[in-house]
């Protein structure tokens, strides 16, 4: 057998999955939402259920750019809104497999509001969120996950506010599948993507990810690199945590990041009569919407 | 759930991987480099068009790649891959 080292090659085994001829995409080097946006590829592959039924809908953000990259249908909403387009989608064609994958400044700080209903109701959707504690694309602001005493651009002196706990929050307005992980657990990542995909009703993942260049820099973590390094040293797997227990500050060097599929239980999901019996009926037979594997979810994390 | 089972090693083979590189896509962030679990990758002495580093096989390490795609996932750029030598 001949042995060599790397071979240089033109194209990537995915890149029928992404819009190859946008890449290099436009994150910065050290982003923890490539690797998420190439978890969610592979698990898209490897959830069963083809490519065509698949709906990716994305918001404003760094995160929101992932919408224009990967190749299924996509929607590139408005700030904040990403989840009621999706919620459009996912009630007039329960055949789809629709996505949200955006960033926490967009899904729960000025979506914040339709994340907490589409929750409640039980949608049929499930949300992806890249957490990167700050508003990335607009220069590194305070957002609704900067950690206390965090800086950022609009806190120089410390961040005064305390930070949500997406998965805590998640679960207390009646998600079905809660998980969290980070931009380097990309095999665990993967799984609860395909899990969440095979499930009926509203599932949410955090996906915690470097941003060397918004949340980094003014909080002495020097690049991406350093930042997933902490994830690798400090991470701490544990799918029955108590959830109120699920706080991070990535400064802290005392505590671990608690990681998980932490909720994973089963409701009815929202399917409105209106739809049922109206003049989208024909798409509305759950029947069509056949998921694989879906009676395999069952059981503990 | 999935049931661990201990490994035949009569029957088990460690597969051996190929390495692929797609250097104009690569931005230097250097995961690869460091979460390698063989630490198979190092940063090239030449760059790409923008300027990077961008990964090669250190010298000494072209048979230790176990395929286990890990560098492939964590690539947050699509510009590194391996494939199982048949």
């Amino acid at each position: 057998m001949s042995v060599e080292g790397a071979k240089i090659v033109p194209s990537h085994h995915l890149d029928s999955l992404f819009r190859a001829d946008r890449l290099p995409h436009i994150l910065c080097p050290g982003c923890g939402i490539g690797p998420a946006m190439h978890c969610f590829a592979q698990a898209m592959l490897d959830s069963g259920i083809p490519l065509e039924r698949h709906v990716c809908v994305s918001g404003i953000g760094c995160t929101g750019r992932v919408a224009g990259y990967v190749n299924v249908d996509s929607y590139h909403t408005t700030h904040g809104r990403a989840i009621p387009f999706a919620l459009g989608i996912s009630v007039v064609r329960p055949d789809l497999k629709v996505t949200v994958f955006s960033g926490d400044g967009d899904l729960i700080s000025i979506g914040g509001n339709h994340f907490i209903h589409a929750a409640r109701r039980n949608i049929n959707l499930n949300v992806i969120c890249v957490n990167n504690f700050n508003y990335g694309m607009t220069g590194g602001q305070a957002g609704p996950t900067t950690p206390l005493g965090a800086k950022a651009a609009t806190a120089p002196y410390g961040n005064a506010e305390r930070p949500f706990s997406l998965p805590y929050l998640a679960a207390a307005v009646g998600a079905t599948f809660v998980a969290r992980w980070t931009a380097l657990h990309v095999r665990q990542l993967k799984e609860a993507m395909v899990r969440a995909m095979k499930k009926k009703g509203f599932t949410f993942i955090e996906v915690l990810a470097p941003c060397p260049t918004g949340f980094g820099r003014p909080n002495n973590i020097g690049d991406g690199l350093e930042e997933m390094e902490r994830y690798r040293s400090r991470c701490v797997v544990n799918h029955r945590a108590a959830l109120h227990e699920l706080d991070l500050d990535l400064r802290r060097i005392d505590q671990p990041f608690i990681l998980g599929n932490f909720v994973d239980i089963d409701r009815p999901h929202f399917r409105p009569p209106v739809i049922e019996q109206g003049p989208a009926a024909e798409f509305g037979r759950d029947d069509r919407s056949a998921d694989g594997g879906g009676a395999a979810m069952e059981g503990a994390p | 759930m999935t049931t661990r089972r201990p490994v035949n090693w009569t029957s088990a083979k460690i597969p051996q991987g190929q390495v692929y590189v797609l250097p104009e896509r690569c931005k230097g962030c250097r995961f690869c480099i460091e979460f390698c679990p063989k630490k198979v990758l190092a940063e090239s002495g030449s760059i790409n068009a923008k300027g990077y580093h961008y990964p090669v096989v250190a010298p000494g390490k072209e048979a230790d790649c176990v395929h286990c795609r890990f560098c492939d996932l964590v690539c947050p750029e699509f510009a590194i891959f391996t494939e199982e030598r048949k």
